[in-house]
């Protein structure tokens, strides 16, 4: 396979794309893992995809936190109660 | 007077609590710092997860609600099989569909998931890469991705994440579950596995084709970002 016909790595971008959630959650073999490293060592735009789809993790992650003291309080009433009863 | 307001904390640290067995027994014996540290750590995600299943957020909130009263009912019989998150969300999956089925939008779950597995759309439009037949590059980039300035600030944006929770919202169902649970939640892939009953092999297609999807659509707005 030389890398004129097949990409860098022996593995075409098209497929990279495809195999990157793969890559991400560590569910290649070892020899892909490998070859898929390799194409994005020699391959930016592939790099560029990658970290778009990192960065879309990222940002996607829930950033509110707490609960509204009505709502809690209500909750705990509810938990009080319950082990009244 | 136990109730406190949710910024003040228990005597306990938090973190003491974990998702295990001192956590039930704290819920047993009626500990209110356990129970609302429980409530603070879980229902917002509990919010994002009920809005998979009802679009109504008043709606989702009564879910929610329900859940943890689920919870207080349920936790003198929980068993362990699973961490108290999995129970906990595995609560609100099942009142949520209850939901779902009365708002009549319900279509069975194996149906909506092989569909949603038949559908092998690419990650990006295979017109973006050169043909297969190509002399050169077969398969490489035709129109590369544009990389993203800032990606970091920019992401952050109040408007970039109604964008992500727009596209999420537009996915199919399975994977508006998977990569809620997953990115949003952030949940690990065995737990969601488990909740939802999916092999490790499709809960990641499912999740590679929503977060494709997703990128898809934050791209656009990147791309219009730089111009304007």
């Amino acid at each position: 396979m030389s890398v004129t016909e097949r990409g860098p790595g022996g593995v075409t971008c098209i497929e990279v794309v495809e195999l990157m959630t793969d890559y991400i959650e560590g569910a290649l073999t070892p020899s892909e893992r490998e070859r898929f490293e390799v194409h994005l060592s020699l391959c930016p735009p592939c790099r560029d995809y990658l970290d778009q789809i990192r960065a879309t993790i990222g940002a996607a992650r829930i950033t509110e936190d707490g609960v509204p003291p009505s709502v809690m309080d209500e909750l705990l009433h509810a938990f009080r109660d319950f082990r009244r009863d | 007077m136990r109730a406190r307001p949710s910024g003040d904390r228990p005597s306990l640290p938090p973190a003491s609590y974990d998702d295990g067995p001192r956590l039930v027994e704290a819920l047993r014996r009626g500990d209110e710092d356990a129970f609302a540290w429980l409530v603070c750590r879980h229902h917002q995600a509990l919010l994002r997860y009920a809005g998979v299943f009802v679009r109504d957020s008043a709606v989702a909130e009564e879910v929610v609600q329900e859940t943890w009263l689920g919870v207080i009912r349920g936790i003198g019989s929980f068993e362990g099989r699973s961490s108290v998150k999995t129970w906990i969300f595995n609560i609100l999956a099942n009142r949520a569909r209850t939901r779902g089925v009365r708002e009549a939008r319900s279509v069975p779950f194996s149906a909506l998931l092989a569909r949603e597995l038949e559908d092998d759309e690419p990650a990006v439009p295979a017109d973006r890469f050169r043909p297969a037949d190509a002399a050169q590059w077969p398969g490489g980039w035709a129109v590369p991705p544009q990389a993203w300035n800032a990606p970091e600030a920019a992401l952050l944006a109040s408007e970039t994440r109604r964008l992500i929770t727009d596209a999420i919202a537009a996915l199919p169902p399975v994977q508006r579950e998977v990569i809620t649970l997953r990115d949003v939640v952030g949940m690990d892939a065995e737990e969601v596995c488990r909740l939802m009953e999916l092999t490790d092999g499709n809960q990641r297609v499912l999740l590679h084709r929503a977060r494709s999807r997703v990128r898809r659509a934050l791209e656009v707005h990147m791309a219009v970002e730089e111009v304007a």
